[in-house]
């Protein structure tokens, strides 16, 4: 018996927590078009069927909540009221202290001690404002009509005749109306309730006609119950053991094609081509099980977008367009946080208040539009507002005042990469910290939780305009295809998403193919300088040996930036199935997890942004998706650059914008002074402190020069003089950064004038000298 | 606890454990595995165990002894632990032993730190002693264990 009702009470709460989900959307939908018969009816249904189960179970405080909701929502439905947006508030109020009560069901066993009096209390209040303002259905019918209404739920022996009703509601089961009187309007039983609403009738004229024919919304719902018999609830659990068997048959079947590709046997070659075919189709059906639409986590937005958007004060309606579109389960648990994110972002930041878009000549609502599309073995999913935009100059303000990115680069920064800054860290544009979001934490959390999943997350904004969020993932996150190649005796798997090109270097290729740049490998890709990293040396396994003369350069993209991995072989691309490391393992970012090959060895898996990282490729620091991407994606024309070059001990071309250069300078050694542990000059009346970027360099010896050449570097009214050997050029160009060698005092190299040229960071080599100029010169200004 | 215990035991160096049999999953002899670069040597490879991934951890690294020599390969101890699956490789399995909690005694002050880390304390048998290893603790490394401690 106990048993029995365990399994009474997990149905209920199964089956009320994807009945809350369809009140959430309805309400919000109710809204909007609060005399949808069909949409109140189905609410009226759903709210019922909890009120009787948690009668019929013993739920006391459930009952008394939703009774007191049902009563109002039967005069909702029967047109005595109205529905406005306080009794939307007040009713969603109680759906999600149904909510809460079902939590604590399902957790604590019991309903909790919550007292719902206060939202009972604003439940009550429904519809009383607009009796004494209308006054359309007399005081006298009320009266009359209430009796009945609390006589239902009030008698508990009644409790077995309330279950049924959900039933009674349908109309084929039109008797049993009578014996729940008050629940339905059949004109023929009641004709005096008919009189009763001229409002509706005026303007739904079929609506008497409703009990007795099926409305769309009944129709739906007898359809859902069809839909009901032939479909079955699995356990989530035994999908993804399921899942996990599929896995291991992918594994065994390549493991017999390996033997049946060596094998002269026609038998066991047919019989493992038709395992190989069976296999296939197995494990796509097996993965269409695990798909959900993505719809499933998209019900929550309106009911989201709506109470926030009543907290801002902003009217918002959502739009939702392909949600039929399906994504594996895990996907869809990994999203929902980010999605979420983003609404708040939209709507906290995104949409105008109303008066500033009627003043901008919008609608005084704003859109905020969900799509999701298939498109190449990826999900798009894209979330657009029709708000005001991003404004990038006051985006760059505040990466800048944030420390987010060095003053001279965010002014050379296209739109796109300025769009990019809202995902670094600790960045937040609003001018006020509101409680949905600003506080520094939001686009880069998006950006992080898709990314963790293979994703990637682009934004584009116009202003004035909108906004809009496009993340892309894979479909599914168990098998992915991988290129397999060997390095130092291993074999490594490279998910296929990463994938740019293959790139062979044979024989005189091979010794001349590869430049280096200060110790930098480089390979010149149809002319653009593409990093190499050694994959030997990044996982500090032996090297190829002499006498090798095959390059394999997988070309692989991290973030925005690509590069090459070189790699001893290249076998070939198989479907993999992705497991997890141990924990003991965790903590390695090179690789994404392990899979079993066709021979039963187990390969790991690169994580090709954790290499990159890892090689120094892509920095991991806040500084991560705001460098230069390699290929910018718009043709818009490349910002030209005045550069200065030079020559510093070293290396043999150097560049700097020539906007940061004040004056160049000659000074004679003798007027070289000391103060302070440095070396300064007198220069125009006050002190200039020098800086030599031969110290900088590893290796590199005093330059002794006579005169000394100094570039002195001004801001903010302070300088200071960068003692170099040689003034070489001033030239104005197309200027490239590659990001090669980022970080060790450089911002990149490019090619100015047909050859490889450094760019130094004047910040950092100021900083390094002098860790306090920034500062003295901020209090400065 | 109950009376009688039942340890699975091996060999380490000079030393003889023993695990509670209830944390062993299964026995196995040497498997060819996977080496995962960057990782501490305390991590010896990846093995499939029927197609699940499982770490090999090389106790002998991890309690700072001298390596096997290669001609010697070692067992697998296959161990539950909270965190999932993972093997010990150890010298050579020993017998299933009964051990009276009477004969328990908590580790020697004067054992080196790191055994006394991994070691919940020490069964006096009647030939020599038995070293009750802690399951959840060997498999910490040292890389996580400062990590741990402050969670």
């Amino acid at each position: 018996m106990a048993v029995e009702d365990d399994e009474i009470m997990r149905e209920f709460l199964i089956e009320s927590r994807e009945n809350l989900l369809g009140l959430d959307r309805d309400f919000v939908a109710l809204e909007q078009n609060p005399r949808d018969h069909a949409l109140l009816s189905r609410i009226f249904r759903c709210v019922h069927t909890i009120k009787g189960t948690s009668g019929f179970l013993n739920l006391p405080s459930l009952e008394k909540l939703t009774h007191v909701g049902e009563t109002q929502l039967s005069r909702l439905r029967d047109g005595e009221i109205l529905l406005d947006t306080q009794a939307t508030s007040a009713l969603l109020a109680m759906v999600d202290g149904v909510r809460r009560v079902l939590a604590s069901l399902e957790t604590l066993g019991s309903e909790g001690s919550e007292d719902f009096s206060p939202i009972i209390a604003e439940l009550a209040k429904i519809g009383q404002k607009q009796h004494r303002a209308s006054a359309a259905p007399s005081p006298a019918t009320v009266a009359a009509k209430t009796p009945p209404r609390v006589s239902v739920p009030a008698a508990p022996e009644l409790v077995a005749a309330v279950v049924t009703p959900p039933v009674a509601a349908a109309p084929s089961a039109a008797p049993a109306v009578a014996s729940a009187p008050s629940n339905v309007p059949t004109p023929s039983a009641h004709p005096a309730k008919v009189e009763r609403l001229p409002v509706r009738q005026a303007t739904r004229p079929a609506a008497p006609a409703v009990a007795a024919a099926p409305s769309p919304g009944e129709q739906d719902a007898a359809r859902a119950a069809s839909v009901a018999e032939t479909a079955i609830r699995v356990d989530v659990a035994l999908l993804d053991r399921v899942m996990n068997l599929v896995g291991e048959l992918v594994l065994a079947r390549n493991q017999i094609l390996q033997y049946g590709a060596k094998s002269n046997d026609p038998g066991l070659v047919n019989a493992s081509q038709r395992l190989n075919l069976l296999t296939t189709e197995l494990q796509a059906g097996v993965m269409k099980t695990r798909m959900q639409p993505i719809g499933n986590v998209w019900t929550r937005f309106p009911r989201v977008v709506r109470d926030l958007a009543n907290v801002c004060g902003k009217s918002v309606h959502v739009e939702l367009e392909g949600s039929g579109t399906e994504l594996d389960r895990s996907i869809i648990e990994a999203i929902k946080d980010p999605l979420m994110h983003a609404v708040r972002n939209a709507i906290d930041h995104g949409i105008e208040s109303a008066e500033r878009r009627v003043a901008a000549g919008k609608p005084a609502s704003g859109r905020l539009t969900f799509r999701a599309y298939h498109e190449g073995g990826q999900v798009n999913i894209e979330v657009s507002d029709d708000g005001g935009g991003i404004n990038t100059d006051k985006v760059r303000a505040r990466a800048i005042e944030r420390g987010l990115v060095a003053h001279e680069r965010a002014l050379r920064m296209n739109e796109r990469e300025l769009l990019h800054l809202i995902f670094l860290p600790g960045f937040s544009t609003a001018e006020s910290v509101t409680h949905l979001s600003g506080r520094g934490v939001g686009m880069d959390v998006v950006k992080t939780n898709i990314e963790k999943i293979g994703g990637t997350v682009d934004i584009s904004s116009e202003r004035g305009i909108g906004t809009t969020l496009k993340i892309k993932i894979p479909l599914t996150l168990a098998i992915i295809p991988a290129l397999i190649v060997a390095s130092g005796g291993e074999r490594f798997a490279i998910p296929q998403v990463n994938l740019l090109e293959l790139v062979r270097l044979e024989g005189a290729q091979s010794r001349r193919g590869i430049e280096t740049l200060h110790g930098t490998p480089l390979y010149r890709l149809r002319g653009n300088l593409l990093p190499l990293v050694f994959l030997n040396e990044t996982l500090d396994l032996p090297g190829p040996g002499a006498g090798v003369d095959v390059i394999n350069i997988v070309v692989l993209q991290a973030d925005d930036r690509q590069f090459g991995l070189v790699v001893d072989g290249i076998s070939d691309t198989e479907e993999i199935v992705v497991k997890p490391l141990g924990k003991e393992l965790k903590r390695l970012d090179v690789f994404a997890g392990a899979t079993i090959m066709g021979d039963g060895r187990v390969a790991l898996i690169l994580d090709v942004l954790g290499v990159a990282r890892h090689a120094g490729v892509v920095s991991g620091g806040r500084d991560r998706g705001v460098a230069e991407p390699v290929a910018p994606t718009s043709a818009q024309a490349e910002p030209r650059e005045m550069l200065l070059l030079f020559r510093a001990a070293g290396s043999e071309r150097m560049a700097i914008p020539l906007a940061l250069v004040a004056r160049l300078e000659e000074l004679a050694p003798e007027r070289v002074e000391r103060a302070g542990g440095r070396e300064v000059v007198q220069y125009r009346g006050s002190i200039l402190p020098l800086i030599r970027l031969d110290e900088d360099r590893p290796n590199g010896r005093r330059a002794l020069y006579d005169p000394l050449k100094v570039i002195v570097y001004s801001e903010h009214g302070r300088s200071v003089g960068l003692v170099v050997d040689e003034i070489l050029d001033v030239v104005d160009e197309v200027v490239r950064v590659e990001d090669a060698a980022a970080g060790r005092g450089l911002r990149g190299m490019a090619i100015v004038q047909g050859k490889v040229t450094d760019l130094l960071d004047v910040h950092a080599a100021i900083r390094r000298h002098d860790p306090a100029f920034f500062e003295r010169k901020e209090a400065a200004a | 606890m109950n009376d009688a215990q039942k340890l699975c035991t091996f060999t380490l160096a000079d030393l003889v454990f023993g695990v509670e049999v209830m944390n062993v999953q299964e026995v196995l002899r040497f498997q060819p595995m996977t080496r995962v670069p960057l990782a501490s040597a305390t991590v010896r490879g990846l093995i499939n165990l029927r197609g699940q991934i499982v770490t090999a951890i090389d106790v002998r690294a991890r309690l700072g002894f001298s390596t096997l020599s290669d001609a010697h390969e070692p067992m697998n101890v296959v161990l539950c632990t909270k965190d999932g699956v993972v093997s010990l490789l150890v010298d050579q399995i020993g017998d299933v032993l009964e051990v009276e909690p009477s004969t328990f005694e908590r580790p020697p002050t004067t054992l080196p730190a790191v055994l006394r880390d991994v070691v919940r304390g020490v069964y006096k048998l009647e030939h020599g002693l038995l070293l009750l290893l802690d399951v959840e603790r060997v498999v910490l490394l040292p890389e996580h264990r400062g990590v741990e401690d402050a969670a």
